[in-house]
């Protein structure tokens, strides 16, 4: 019995491993930032997510100390790649808003992002010259 | 079995973590450096648990816990930063 | 009275279950401790939050979690194939914008974090009246089915569950 949950938790931490590893070239290999930002956003969750999950299987069937803090940490990183993604996604666009051909809104009303940009007009910190491909 | 699978896990994030380590030294601007912190604090967690599992203990959990939420922190006020050029306001 | 203890009945029992979990044994004590927090905390954070979120279908929350989770695994399993085995020449990158029929503030956030969890989509901003989302898609040849499968398959979900 043993056996067959450790291959399970094999299994888990090399596919975890996989996805971690994906999840960071992709941050290398992808061309801009737009699309860079959908590798860590995805692969590295199932990433860190197998790694938990292993983890307390782990605890559980080989070391029969149940623990929950795994699953604790599973839900905050599912609760907060959303935002992180979102605010990053926003400040790209503060930056490069010329070079990004974002759709219409299909209203009167521009992205909330850019509208702030021209109420404030203060100065802003943007990335060094323009967005090029690397 | 499950020896081999941790040494793999370990050397895949750690090479995850390298890969991070280029993309901040070569990465177009600063967006793309947030970027790479917010993803090598996700690959630090990682390695933490995966070190818990390697020396079975529960201990490296909470210091996991903490890591993710100074990360997210630290990635919302950079952003913020961006944004507003101020974090609070 | 009832209602004045606990202004907030989904938060109070969030914070019990988090604290449980955080103390990572079920023991009495550290349940009443979990009840005194999770009363305590709602009165006292109230003022940021006045209104209550509606949900009308808690129940179908859980069907929706679900098929979130099952899309997430999918999700990574095709952007990883992208990373992997696609060139950046032939990479179909595209803004897309998703109008909403959603108007709940709580719904819309629902929205846009599972756009971000799910196959090569990025929520990245929203109108300035609410009334649309700004959506970056990974590899897309056909931008009107992505949005028509937002559309069918989470916002007439979300739908059901808030509004």
């Amino acid at each position: 019995m043993d056996l067959a949950f450790e291959i399970i938790i094999s299994g888990l931490l090399i596919a975890a491993g996989v996805f971690g590893i994906v999840g960071s070239f992709g941050l290398l290999k992808l061309p801009d930032t737009m699309t860079r930002l959908h590798a860590p956003t995805k692969a590295t969750t199932l990433g860190v997510g197998g790694v938990l999950i292993a983890s307390m299987l782990h605890f559980w069937v080989l070391e029969n100390t149940l623990s929950w803090h795994e699953l604790l940490i599973t839900m905050f990183l599912l609760l907060t790649a959303p935002i992180t993604a979102n605010l990053i996604a926003k400040a790209h666009l503060h930056s490069f808003r010329a070079d990004e051909k974002t759709s219409p809104t299909g209203s009167d009303r521009d992205w909330a992002t850019f509208e702030d940009a021209a109420v404030e007009q203060q100065p802003m910190i943007t990335g060094s010259g323009k967005n090029q491909n690397t | 079995m499950i020896e081999y699978a941790l040494t793999f896990a370990f050397g895949c994030f750690g090479i995850g973590l390298l890969c991070n380590l280029y993309r901040i030294f070569i990465a177009p601007g600063v967006v793309d450096r947030v970027l790479a912190l917010d993803t090598m604090v996700i690959n630090i967690i990682a390695l933490l648990v995966l070190y818990g599992i390697s020396t079975k203990t529960g201990m490296y959990f909470e210091a996991a816990l903490l890591f993710a939420m100074t990360g997210f922190v630290s990635t919302v006020a950079y952003c913020k930063f961006i944004l507003r050029g101020d974090i609070i306001e | 009275m009832l209602r004045k203890l606990f202004p907030h009945p989904y938060l109070t029992l969030l914070l019990i279950i988090t604290w449980m979990l955080l103390v990572n044994q079920i023991k009495l004590g550290s349940l009443v401790l979990a009840i005194i927090l999770g009363t305590i905390i709602p009165i006292i954070t109230g003022p940021y939050w006045p209104d209550r979120p509606v949900l009308r279908n808690p129940m179908a929350m859980i069907g929706y979690i679900l098929v979130v989770l099952y899309d997430i695994v999918k999700s990574n399993f095709i952007v990883a194939g992208i990373v992997l085995f696609r060139r950046n020449s032939t990479l179909q990158s595209k803004w897309i914008t998703v109008p909403l029929d959603l108007r709940s503030p709580e719904a819309i956030t629902v929205l846009a974090g599972t756009i971000t969890m799910t196959p090569g989509t990025v929520t990245a901003d929203m109108s300035g009246d609410g009334r649309a989302l700004l959506i970056h898609c990974l590899h897309a040849p056909d931008p009107d089915a992505v949005r028509d499968e937002i559309k069918s398959r989470y916002e007439a979900r979300l739908k059901r569950i808030f509004e």
